[in-house]
């Protein structure tokens, strides 16, 4: 059963983070706007408007390229590609197509903990189409209209060989790739948002030959791709295994039912037309400019996860966790700048900083809290000024309010009990008060040692060392024997 | 003051009178408004008069008269109608923009109204610029002011029209592969086609971007040059638009200098089939050239018949994607439908006429994969053969006098008619159009009543020999400029 090998090719859309339009002055800026409020002649298609080509569009799309390990192409052309579509204008859409920005580059990942290597075919730039909208808030009950605001939105499209093996495989390829084009400044890479957008081409064969390439459109989010996949995987083999024809198609994915579905009325290869835009001169990439962007690239998400695990020996997985999102990496190693423990801030990070973030629903960014701060309740902790449980609701409190450990602890009278002497009085009294616990231990059952320093950090609310209130505890029973 | 006063007018005439006080903006603007008011039911050179916005321009300008007048201040000028104008309809001659009102104007309005214009009016022509008789026009066609039973030449028709019959001191069309060159010729004023770059193209509605460029139609070269200087230059909203200064009169080289300039004149612009008339006028002037010590060499440009033919499928391609927008969404005319399919069929179906859907027929041909090699390639590839052609013969000559046209204004086609005997009517004019050359028509003679067209074509930018050379010309053969009375036909 398990004789297929499967081959998916992803194509990829980034939204390119520029201010204006590919070919006017509009904003980009157009999540959550009134729609056709950021148009104007040129990015409607207006008779007579001319487009004027955004340089920062090329910029970044060369950036992304080089990040890609791509051959840059000394002159791009762009070229009309031209379909009907409400969405669409001008009736064409400005892109790239035998002369691209990069060719030929290739993108390391890791994927269950194995590195692997895509080669990238291309990385070319186009113009993003508008978006057809239905009834409900801006239109009444059946009709639909188009909203033009996105249209002219600059897009780096980044096409891989058809070499990646599995559904995980395809969606750890894709987060490297958004991970890379967040480091680059190029895209925000969101796919919610549609700053990100990912199709896939996937076959299944039994041959060295490649079986009959199914296009996947419609996957909104890393899980969806990887949903998607496996689905489509699961519903070739079978029709592989029955004997029946897998037709070469366009298939969407249903979020909800979790299944693709073919989107017909567009089989068979539509005639683009594609020419070189007249309205467009060629444009030159001097090597210049290649060098002076690749000598700015900054260090790509997977040097940096490699650096993670040979300097501050972490494991691939806790590097990966890190790199992923460059701001908590930032924040990781702003953080080992004050406390130099990279372990033990991994630790924190990857677990109350995370936690305090997906409770207060926010970024790393927008948190309140900075490095040092961090840094400076860990030393805390590290030299057991406070124990590490009162240190996480430290740390909750200083998200939630801004403070400094400090101010929380000084505020709440918290002070860390590692006097050995005033630890000892408590850890008697404890003694005194809990006998049949201290005979349980005596007669070696060690849960009541732990109920034993339970009760001694309930009498210190919390604020004893819990290691020393251990030893303490130990030597004192020892004394009873 | 009446208008034939006018008829050997240029600019500065016109500013001297404002000076004197001799006339207003206001009375200059009512004489153009009478005239075309008498013209129109006769030569139909306008879709849109603009007479209640010029008036007011016009008066605006009156009670302002500056100390140091700009130099198209108070004139009225008529504009081609695919040249947008913000607030005044541009059809393109076109069901398809019946109702269509820019939001905006072209660079060259905006740079026409900054230099003191008054904007009289849109002109007719061949719907979408398809054409070279303003017949293919959906609101009915323009005819030759000097006998209406003959077309005014296309697709600047109505440009031309209008100014032959002084309806318009100038006007601003649009050339292609010949749309402002041969309507000059047939109409007997100055057509200046500028270099492809030399004038932006933004507000400009496109036909075949590659080869669009706005023309000059003047009744004298001097109010051409004025128009260059004006409408010229540099714009950011056009990347085809050459980065280089407007044109200024001190790129015309000074009479001495024009007897030193080289005549080449190629000799496949006269072949069998071009017209008796027009081979013995052009050879008459080239003689007086002669008498005047320019010397005068013959030189080849061996690929020119193949010109048209690659014209026509350059053309089409391009313009098969360049009217891809007019599909009934954002703007424009819409026939609902049971689908979207169908409502793009309507639309489309109802919108264009027969010569534009046929060239989209054709461009959409040329693109197909399967044919993009055979066709548009090899078009591209003879364009290129083209202006190779005219870069060696350069290497020979300063500048080239040809025939504007192969014949005189033609009768309107019959309906069904084969259109390639109209696309031959643009032989001539676009080979330079191909190569991206300037060129001008200017009036050489007239045969019973009927004007010919003579063409100068200069190298890339080079206006200045273009424009001195005409100046040079029209000071030699002294014709008086039209000015066709607008009387009843005797035999229709």
């Amino acid at each position: 059963m398990s004789d297929f090998t499967t081959t998916i090719g992803l194509e990829v859309h980034c939204q390119l983070l520029t201010q204006a339009k590919m070919f006017c002055h509009c904003s980009t800026d157009y999540i959550g706007k009134e729609p056709n409020t950021l148009v104007c002649p040129v990015c409607l298609g207006l008779p007579g408007s001319l487009p004027v080509l955004n340089q920062k569009v090329v910029e970044l799309a060369l950036r992304a390229a080089l990040a890609l390990h791509c051959q840059i192409l000394p002159q791009g052309v762009f070229h009309r590609k031209n379909y009907f579509y409400p969405d669409l204008p001008k009736g064409y859409q400005i892109s790239q197509y035998d002369l691209p920005i990069g060719v030929d580059g290739f993108l390391e990942f890791y994927s269950r903990g194995v590195k692997k290597k895509v080669r990238i075919k291309r990385v070319h730039i186009e113009e993003d189409a508008g978006k057809l909208i239905h009834e409900g808030v801006f239109l009444p009950p059946g009709t639909s209209g188009v909203d033009c605001n996105r249209c002219g939105i600059p897009l780096a499209e980044v096409v891989t060989e058809p070499e990646l093996s599995s559904p995980e495989e395809a969606r750890d390829c894709l987060m490297m790739l958004r991970n890379i084009v967040c480091y680059l400044g190029v895209s925000d890479g969101n796919m919610e948002e549609g700053s990100l957008r990912c199709d896939a081409n996937i076959s299944l064969s039994s041959s060295s030959l490649l079986g009959v390439k199914v296009e996947v459109k419609n996957m909104n989010s890393f899980r969806s791709v990887y949903r998607a996949l496996s689905y489509e995987v699961e519903r070739q083999r079978k029709l592989l295994e029955e004997g029946k024809p897998i037709f070469q198609e366009t298939r969407h994915w249903d979020e909800v039912k979790g299944v693709t579905v073919s989107a017909r009325g567009k089989e068979g290869a539509e005639d683009y037309r594609y020419f070189p835009d007249p309205d467009l001169l060629p444009f030159s990439i001097k090597g210049e400019m290649i060098e002076e962007i690749k000598s700015e690239l900054p260090e790509l998400p997977l040097q940096r996860e490699e650096r993670f695990m040979t300097e501050y020996e972490l494991s691939q997985g806790e590097a990966e966790i890190l790199v992923q999102d460059k701001e908590i990496a930032d924040f990781f190693e702003d953080t080992l700048r004050d406390f130099n423990e990279p372990r033990m801030v991994c630790n924190w990070i990857t677990t109350e900083v995370f936690k305090n973030l997906k409770e207060l629903g926010i970024d790393i960014s927008q948190a309140s809290i900075t490095p040092a701060h961090l840094a400076e309740l860990l030393k805390m902790v590290d030299k057991k000024e406070i124990s590490g449980t009162i240190a996480k609701s430290v740390l909750e409190e200083m998200f939630a309010t801004g403070a400094r450990a400090r101010e929380v602890i000084t505020r709440r009278g918290i002070s860390f009990i590692s006097d050995e002497k005033e630890l000892e009085n408590i850890v008697r009294e404890v003694i005194e008060k809990n006998p049949q616990s201290v005979a349980d231990y005596l007669s070696g059952k060690e849960k009541a040692l732990q109920f034993l320093i339970g009760q001694v950090m309930k009498e210190t609310r919390g604020q004893a060392d819990p290691e020393l209130t251990k030893s303490i505890l130990i030597k004192v029973l020892s004394s009873e024997e | 003051m009446k208008i034939e006063e006018f008829r050997d007018f240029s600019i500065g005439d016109y500013h001297r009178l404002f000076k004197d006080k001799e006339i207003s903006p206001l009375e200059l603007v009512n004489l153009f408004l009478e005239r075309i008011k008498e013209g129109e039911d006769k030569i139909h050179a306008f879709l849109f008069v603009n007479e209640e916005k010029a008036k007011d321009e016009a008066q605006k300008k009156a009670e302002n008269l500056p100390d140091e007048l700009p130099p198209l201040w108070g004139l009225p000028v008529a504009i081609k109608d695919n040249i947008c104008t913000r607030g005044i309809p541009t059809t393109c001659g076109s069901k398809m923009l019946e109702n269509f009102t820019p939001p905006y104007d072209a660079t060259v309005v905006e740079r026409l109204k900054k230099a003191g214009a008054i904007i009289l009016g849109k002109t007719n022509m061949d719907e979408f610029a398809m054409g070279s008789s303003t017949q293919t026009s959906a609101f009915g066609p323009t005819y030759n002011p000097f006998d209406r039973r003959r077309v005014p030449g296309g697709s600047s028709g109505g440009s031309a029209a209008s100014v032959c019959s002084l309806e318009a001191p100038f006007a601003l069309g649009s050339d292609t592969g010949g749309s402002v060159r041969q309507p000059a010729a047939f109409c007997g004023v100055v057509g200046l086609r500028p270099t492809y770059g030399r004038i932006s193209r933004y507000g400009v509605v496109s036909f075949a971007s590659s080869l669009d460029q706005v023309g000059l139609i003047t009744r004298k070269v001097e109010d051409a040059i004025t128009l260059l200087e004006v409408v010229s230059g540099k714009d950011d909203k056009d990347s085809t638009c050459a980065p280089y200064p407007p044109f200024g009169r001190s790129e015309i080289p000074a009479p001495e200098e024009i007897r030193k300039l080289k005549v080449g004149v190629p000799r496949e612009y006269f072949p069998s089939g071009l017209e008796k008339v027009i081979k013995t006028k052009i050879q008459e002037v080239l003689e007086k050239l002669k008498e005047e010590e320019i010397e005068i060499v013959e030189v080849y440009l061996p690929h020119t018949s193949y010109a048209l033919e690659s014209y026509y499928i350059v053309a089409a391609a391009e313009a098969s994607s360049n009217l891809a927008r007019y599909d009934g969404v954002v703007y424009g005319l819409r026939v609902e439908g049971e689908n979207l399919q169908d409502m793009y069929f309507k639309t489309r179906t109802l919108g264009f006429g027969r010569e534009v859907k046929k060239r989209i027929i054709l461009g959409t041909y040329a693109l197909s994969s399967g044919y993009y090699d055979e066709y548009y390639l090899k078009g591209m590839k003879v364009r290129t053969l083209v202006r190779q052609d005219f870069e060696e013969a350069f290497g020979k000559c300063d500048l080239l006098i040809t025939p504007t046209t192969p014949s005189l204004p033609f009768f309107p086609e019959k309906k069904g008619r084969d259109s390639y005997e109209m696309y031959l009517n643009d032989m001539f004019t676009v080979p330079s159009a191909m190569a991206g050359l300037p060129s001008l028509s200017l009036n050489c003679g007239y045969d019973e009543g009927l004007p010919v067209g003579l063409q100068i074509i200069g190298r890339p930018f080079e206006e200045g020999k273009l424009l001195g050379l005409a100046l040079f010309l029209e000071k030699l053969l002294a014709l008086p400029s039209p000015f066709p009375l607008f009387k009843e036909d005797n035999n229709e």
